[in-house]
């Protein structure tokens, strides 16, 4: 590989852990905002001056805001995103857990969404502007344009309340078999899959729509080849850039837009548990969570930014 | 009844006979199936509980942030669980008499002060120890630590001493107090090994079930305890779960689908809906719970007793109880206690009457609007009720200002701040409690801040009456007091709804809590 894309990539990687940075400025500026402090929020109504000013001694919070700030982000660093206010529990030790199952379940979705999402792209180019097509578009649009806990409701109606195949809450736990696990996550997994799937299709059928404009698809067409193999041999490849940005952005969606989902089909992953905390106001869990969702978009902004890098010849092959 | 019928019930309960068949001959003989139904769960009950399965609640009520330690329990899923793993000194029984369980018998000195615990032989702690007077005392101690941040503390304030001696625990009250045993039965007051002050969340006590999966705010999941001293009475079935399902809706769906036997909560605008479903049963019964809005008495505008009084008399009560609870729920009479409490006396019962409104109104001398504050989280459907009361105070002239504030943060900066806002409470076992917690001037949780030296004196004097004829004479005056004097504006009393899907047996309705105050996964079986 030579060095223009390296040095494209490592620019990218630090831009990303500068924003990261920055984003934790935010979220503890935030969080300092919000009326009272976290020693009167631990305290509640059986707070006095004392006791107050006792607890604040105690969690250091007399020393100005940047102390405290790196203090915070020194925790992070080496993994410890200190203890919930509300329960004294080890927040690490709580949300590593949590990441797993929202993880699980976002994979799962993508397995299925962004397969489904790419070939009903290619047919829907394929047949574009005929029936199929309008048909892929129309479907798919109505999926995305209700709100999920609206798909999630019919789901529920039909999937466990009508013809009972599969449970209508998703309680999963350690030491669940695979096979029970799978079965509970159905019907999340598919509304999430039905929420992002439109989005990728239709960019999916953009991009490549784009591609088959050039003049080398016409020169393709005009060799002989069959229709989807000009799609698949030249026009896809061209397009895989855009087409990867998207599946990206979808997927950093699976991981840190399920709150809803996560609620209504009582899954309990990170969705669930920043909401039990943001109720209680539990700021030290909801910084952290702030920091782990920020930390998986940028992330995933970033493969998708270095595969768009990778996969443009100009950039592999300079002159 | 026909012999045949008999012996057909208990043919179905004996397992031989399905219920559908049963229901088919039953109509074949000519009787109607609500009677043959009624039939067939009298011969259920009367064959016996049945032993196995695993027993599933779908809860509202319950968070990540729960703690198994009985001094912290809050919400409904650490009530209905504590039930299942823990065991009471005392307990309420379904009809409001006092139930001995751990302690064998309860005596009192004749002052009311010096009460005396005999502690029960034989019954034994999850890890195998016998429980003793030691590991009652202690218990009753951690909860009296302000450290415990326990939610009996209130009520634990009041006792002097606790001393074990030998087989008895020996209190003494600061001040004489003749509910103590019902004080007792707070479900706070979980027996555990040494008072839980070596480890508070440990999660072991004597009750039917022992803790094997505590997972907050997921699933909370037990085993039947090999050694539970009253093994005829609790703990049928060999597992119990308790799923946590906050959302309304996934919570109805899950009985549906069969994913659990019961659920808590339903709401009253759907009751009608699940009703049809076939194999589930709404469980509503009345409860000492109730929706109200709270003026303070002592900041103005409603420093005026005539203002006061205008809006108590400008709240149509009969429309807020069809609408809003759907009938499922009685209507307040503005003190906070019903036919639940086991000393109450009806009052004549206030209607809505705009004309007398008016004239009070007109008198407080008030001019310009009321402010009152609402939200979601105030009680279900509290929006809706406080619309409701600002059209009917309209047509009393009264003009209400509704602004309705965010639910997060409601109970900290709205609730027992603001002179006048919408609010719930879920009612207390005997009328001492309810006006000790809300009512008496010293009060933290006095949310209508009334504060009358005489009332408080009044509230001394019945906890220390032992003659229950003068006791409930006292507490009707009160009532009166409270009623005619009082902050509160009490429309109605809800009611609590809870549904079992099919197979559940063994229920029994109870005042004092839902889920027959929590013991629904612990007294309930599985038909076979």
């Amino acid at each position: 590989m030579s060095s223009p894309v390296v040095k494209l990539i490592a620019q990218r990687i630090a831009l990303g852990i500068i924003l990261l940075l920055a984003i934790s400025v935010l979220i503890f500026a935030g969080t300092q905002i919000l009326p009272g402090d976290v020693a009167q929020a631990i305290l509640g109504q059986s707070a006095t001056p004392e006791s107050l000013a006792n607890l604040r001694e105690q969690l250091g919070l007399n020393d100005p805001a940047y102390i405290r700030y790196f203090r915070w982000l020194g925790g992070v660093l080496i993994g410890d995103l200190g203890t919930a206010m509300s329960s004294g529990q080890d927040i690490a030790t709580s949300i590593k857990d949590r990441l797993w199952n929202t993880l699980f379940l976002a994979f799962w979705a993508a397995i299925v969404a962004v397969p489904l999402a790419i070939i009903l792209g290619l047919i829907a180019v394929r047949y574009r502007n005929g029936w199929v097509d309008k048909l892929i578009s129309g479907l798919a649009l109505a999926s995305t344009s209700f709100p999920e806990f609206f798909v999630g409701y019919l789901l529920v109606y039909f999937f466990a309340v009508k013809w009972q195949v599969f449970p209508a809450i998703s309680t999963v736990y350690d030491g669940m078999p695979f096979g029970e696990r799978m079965q509970a996550i159905a019907l999340p997994a598919t509304a999430l899959t039905l929420v992002v799937l439109a989005h990728m299709m239709r960019m999916t059928r953009a991009a490549i729509l784009n591609v088959m404009q050039s003049a080398y698809v016409e020169t393709a067409e005009l060799k002989g080849l069959s229709a989807f193999a000009v799609i698949r041999k030249h026009a896809f490849p061209n397009a895989i850039a855009p087409i990867i940005n998207v599946v990206m952005l979808n997927l950093a969606y699976l991981i840190v837009g399920v709150v809803v989902v996560e609620v209504i089909f009582v899954y309990p992953g990170m969705g669930q548990y920043l909401v039990d905390h943001v109720t209680k106001r539990d700021v030290p869990v909801v910084q952290a969570v702030g920091l782990i969702f920020a930390a998986v978009y940028i992330s995933l902004n970033i493969i998708a930014d270095i595969a768009a890098i990778v996969a443009n010849p100009r950039l592999r092959h300079p002159k | 009844m026909s012999n045949e019928l008999e012996f057909l019930s208990r043919h179905v309960a004996s397992g031989k006979l399905s219920r559908r068949d049963f229901l088919g001959r039953a109509a074949a003989l000519g009787i109607a199936a609500p009677f043959a139904n009624a039939l067939l769960s009298s011969a259920a009950r009367a064959a016996g509980p049945v032993k196995g399965g695993t027993l599933k609640a779908g809860l509202v009520g319950g968070e990540s942030t729960n703690s198994l330690d009985p001094a912290l329990m809050m919400t409904q899923v650490p009530f209905a669980f504590g039930k299942c793993w823990g065991e009471m000194i005392v307990e309420l029984s379904p009809d409001g008499k006092l139930e001995n369980r751990i302690a064998e018998e309860i005596g009192s000195s004749k002052d009311a002060k010096t009460w005396t615990l005999k502690i029960r032989d034989g019954v034994e702690f999850h890890n195998g120890k016998t429980v003793t007077a030691e590991d009652v005392a202690a218990t009753l101690e951690r909860h009296s630590d302000e450290k415990s941040k326990s939610g009996a503390l209130g009520y634990m304030k009041g006792i002097q001493t606790i001393k074990a001696n030998g087989k008895e625990v020996v209190l003494t009250l600061k001040e004489a107090n003749a509910d103590l045993p019902y004080l007792l039965s707070d479900y706070h007051l979980i027996v555990q090994p040494n008072g839980g002050k070596d480890k508070p969340d440990a999660g072991i006590s004597a009750g039917p079930y022992v803790v094997k999966t505590n997972e907050p705010g997921v699933r909370h999941g037990g085993e039947r305890f090999a050694n539970y001293w009253q093994g005829d009475k609790m703990g049928h079935a060999d597992q119990i779960e308790v799923i946590v399902i906050n959302d309304a809706t996934a919570r109805t769906a899950a009985l549906q689908g069969g994913q659990v036997n019961m659920i808590n909560r339903v709401e009253p605008k759907i009751v009608d809906l699940i009703k049809r479903v076939p194999g589930v049963t709404i469980r509503n019964h009345a409860g000492p719970g109730h929706y109200v809005f709270i003026m303070h008495c002592n900041t103005a505008p409603f420093d005026n007793n005539d203002l006061r009084m205008a809006l108590k008399l400008a709240i149509d009560r009969e429309e807020m109880l069809t609408k809003v609870l759907r009938g499922y729920g009685s209507l307040g009479n503005d003190f906070p206690i019903n036919a639940s409490y086991p000393l109450f006396t009806e009052i004549e019962q206030r209607k809505y009457d705009p004309d007398k409104a008016k004239f009070h109104y007109k008198k407080s001398g008030h001019d310009g609007t009321v402010l009152l504050r609402t939200s979601d989280v105030a009680f279900p459907g509290a929006v809706d009720a406080s619309q409701l009361f600002q059209q009917s105070a309209a047509k009393a002239g009264i003009k209400i200002e509704l602004k309705r504030e965010p639910g997060d943060g409601y109970w900290n900066e709205v609730w027992n701040k603001q002179p006048f806002c919408a609010s719930y409470w879920g009612g207390r076992s005997t009328q001492d409690q309810m006006y000790s917690t809300a009512y008496l001037s010293t009060a933290d949780w006095n949310d209508t801040r009334f504060m009358r030296p005489d009332f408080d004196k009044m509230v001394l004097a019945a906890r220390a009456e032992l003659d229950e004829a003068k006791r409930k004479q006292m507490y009707h005056d009160m009532a009166v007091m409270v009623r005619d004097e009082g902050g509160l504006i009490l429309p109605m009393f809800n009611q609590f709804i809870d549904a079992t899907g099919a197979k559940v047996d063994g229920w029994v309705d109870d005042p004092h809590q839902e889920l027959m105050n929590g013991y629904a996964l612990a007294k309930c079986w599985l038909q076979a």
